[in-house]
């Protein structure tokens, strides 16, 4: 099984990449982009049964630093 | 007094940061990262900077979860004193010794400079040969030290006095110019700057040396 771990900046927390991202659309052009978060994917391949705790458990201990950091588990 | 300075795959302040604790007068021992016990007697732990497991995933964040901190913790928890600088002030909040988090700098670029920081408490043994409000020049090498934390931190972090040291002109974006913190029993200390790369006089400067002097005229009285 395959776990995938989406970390993003929580709101509020200001995110100086994503705002570097934003400049750079619109240097190239693109209008109208009022916003850009920047945040990363983990992937994780998991031994069968691994519960959704299990892997919630890695986040708050590792994989997230819940003082700036919100996350999101998809179990496939 | 005696002093451990951990090093993780990465750290590269490692033996500057040994050398300052010796040239105060400390008696200094390297400590690996795996090792799963602090030397007997230690009075202080220095975590060092560098860039600890390639900074992967955050920074900080491996190191924070290998084994020699379930000791640093536990030496803090029963009182002991803890030197965090540059990643290891990183480090230490990433172990939640001390609280918020460091960002990427708010203008994305590393910063390597001699910067003037304000000594904001000399109520600890870090502090106590500066002045309230003294100026003080001491390099910063960092691309995250952008410091963050809820408002509701930032105030009591004030309100008791530990804020160690802030930027005379916030070069990083910190919350408050904060450049360094105080945990609540002020024993652990985490700062951006490097106060041992001003601690000789060929470094160019000596304004960090005095941190160096006063923990070991504090930890050798006690």
């Amino acid at each position: 099984m395959k776990a995938r771990v989406h970390v993003m900046l929580k709101d509020g927390v200001l995110d100086p990449q994503g705002e570097a991202v934003r400049h750079a659309l619109g240097g190239l052009g693109f209008g109208g982009v009022d916003k850009v978060r920047q945040g990363k994917v983990i992937e994780l391949d998991l031994a069968d049964g691994t519960t959704e705790d299990t892997v919630r458990e890695m986040c708050e201990k590792l994989l997230a630093n819940t003082v700036i950091e919100s996350y999101q588990i998809e179990l496939s | 007094m005696r002093a451990a300075v951990v090093v993780f795959p990465g750290s590269n302040c490692d033996r500057d940061l040994a050398v300052a604790f010796r040239e105060a007068g400390c008696q200094v021992e390297m400590v690996w990262h795996k090792d799963t016990t602090l030397p007997s007697g230690v009075d202080i732990v220095g975590i060092p900077g560098g860039f600890s497991f390639g900074d992967y995933l955050r920074c900080g964040a491996i190191a924070a979860n290998s084994p020699i901190c379930t000791e640093i913790k536990a030496h803090a928890d029963r009182g002991g004193f803890v030197l965090g600088i540059c990643n290891g002030f990183q480090v230490l909040t990433e172990t939640g010794l001390l609280p918020g988090a460091l960002l990427r700098n708010a203008g994305l670029k590393y910063i390597c400079r001699t910067v003037p920081l304000i000594v904001g408490t000399n109520d600890s043994i870090y502090t106590s040969a500066y002045d309230v409000g003294q100026s003080v020049g001491v390099p910063i090498a960092h691309h995250d030290g952008n410091f963050t934390a809820s408002d509701d931190v930032v105030a009591k972090l004030s309100d008791e006095d530990r804020i160690a040291f802030r930027y005379a002109d916030n070069p990083n974006g910190s919350t408050a110019d904060i450049a360094g913190i105080l945990s609540e029993n002020r024993r652990v200390l985490g700062m951006m700057p490097h106060p041992e790369r001003a601690a000789d006089e060929k470094h160019g400067g000596t304004d960090g040396k005095a941190l160096f002097s006063s923990i070991a005229s504090a930890l050798t009285a006690a």
